[in-house]
């Protein structure tokens, strides 16, 4: 039995197989509609969301299985106190995969060491969301058709972005990437991930506080919201939360076959102008990442 | 300075000097009923200075957390007056129930009868993470 809780558990050879079968799927739906029959996910959301819990609860119902869950710790036992290991417990006697999403960091491992059945992250905190990552890695291999050879910017807020950091350990595993890091000076890319992943593999990357002079390089550029609930300080979050919007005129210096990247929900950060451009590529994200992740509950269901 | 020999017990050598308590309250060597000696500031052939704990009983030690503090640690273990066992110690890859994770976004925080569990990540820095929320001990 196994789970998902960090991309970095899945090999190179092992995301290449999840494109693949997600490839497979959109060729063919019909033929995968019947693979999960009889299966249930629980979908344990202790934090709203609602792309990641719809996408998973869409995959599950499009591969012929059932959904059962909750989507706020409100609606579930932790509001009468119950431990993520005994919920991990009491799931497992009712479901055959459980996808969690945690405010706290480490709740869907706490969750892992306790299932019965498979356990994917969907988001704990700031910390993994794996999935997410899936979506973004496919995304890109779409868009450009390799993950060799690119020059991928991340924009806005680097520090607590789970997404970010994610997405930059996945692709730190494949050849000549280079990374330009654009953010404000107290929203940067944590140090351990500078110094442990990017310096420690000898990767290629960039500090910058300006999105525009860093455009013209760049094959995706991955937009990020500065998000609200990850500041203890109101006040912080209104100081930074504009720092960079994404409008059609910051991108008139771009690459024609830019990919913009966003893993939503936008506030403002990419201005609605930028939609109907050929290069936005963030609500074609969202359609791949429900196809990653029927892909995932597969792999882990082993059907 | 002299202190008497042990005849069955341990004598962990070659702590950094001035560590030597860290280790007393870690072991929980206060607890003990037979006599303990710390020796302060002893000079030493490997390094300048270094400190010395003989433990009059031949009582379990816990490895982990001696090679947490100070992996350049050696321990003897005495038997009828002589040393029968010298024991070299290493970092641990896991420590178990030592350290407490400080992020406040960490789940330990909130479920505090989970067991903390660190991992080491980085050899050479010596580096140790928290398993559940992967925050650096610091």
């Amino acid at each position: 039995m196994r789970s998902l809780i960090d991309i970095l558990e899945l090999s190179v050879e092992e995301i290449d197989e999840l494109i693949a079968t997600a490839n497979g799927i959109m060729a063919d739906p019909h033929k995968y509609s019947e693979k999960c029959s009889g299966k249930k996910l629980a979908t344990l959301f202790f934090e709203p969301s609602t792309r990641t819990r719809l996408s998973f609860e869409a995959a599950m119902y499009e591969l012929g299985g059932h959904v059962i869950g909750f989507s706020s710790a409100n609606n579930s036992s932790a509001s009468k106190g119950e431990s993520v290991a005994d919920t991990a417990k009491t799931v497992s006697c009712y479901a055959d995969i459980i996808a969690m999403r945690h405010p706290k960091e480490g709740a869907p491992l706490v969750a892992a060491m306790n299932a019965s059945v498979p356990v994917i992250n969907a988001g704990d905190g700031g910390h993994n969301h794996p999935t997410q990552t899936l979506a973004d890695l496919i995304t890109i291999f779409k868009e450009k058709g390799r993950f060799n050879d690119l020059t991928i910017g991340f924009c806005g807020d680097l520090k607590f972005g789970r997404t970010v950091h994610s997405l930059i350990q996945a692709l730190s595993r494949y050849n000549n990437i280079k990374f330009i890091l654009i953010s404000p000076e107290e929203l940067r890319l944590p140090d351990y991930i500078i110094r442990d992943t990017l310096e420690k593999k000898e990767l290629k990357y960039i500090e910058t506080t300006s999105l525009e002079t860093a455009m013209p390089e760049l094959d995706v550029l991955y937009m990020t919201r500065v998000q609200r609930e990850r500041f203890f300080s109101e006040e912080e979050y209104l100081r930074l939360k504009d720092s960079y919007i994404l409008d059609t005129d910051k991108l008139s210096n771009a690459k024609k076959d830019l990919c913009i990247m966003h893993p939503l929900p936008r506030v403002n950060e990419i201005s609605v102008s930028v939609d109907d451009d050929p290069r936005a590529c963030y609500f074609k994200q969202v359609l791949y990442g429900k196809y990653m992740r029927m892909a995932l509950i597969m792999k882990l269901l082993g059907v | 300075m002299t202190i008497d020999a042990i005849k069955n017990g341990i004598v962990i050598d070659h702590i950094k000097a001035g560590r030597a308590m860290e280790i007393y309250e870690a072991l929980g060597l206060a607890d003990l009923d037979c006599s303990v000696a710390i020796i302060k500031n002893v000079v030493s052939k490997k390094s300048a200075r270094k400190d010395i704990i003989k433990i009059d009983a031949d009582i379990p030690v816990n490895l982990a957390v001696l090679g947490y503090i100070d992996p350049d640690i050696t321990i003897n273990i005495i038997k009828d007056g002589r040393v029968a066992e010298k024991k070299h110690i290493e970092l641990p890859k896991k420590i178990y129930g030592i350290l407490r994770c400080k992020n406040p976004r960490c789940i330990t925080t909130v479920e505090q009868e989970l067991p903390q569990i660190f991992k080491l990540t980085d050899p050479e820095k010596r580096t140790y993470r928290c398993i559940y929320c992967e925050s650096k001990v610091k």
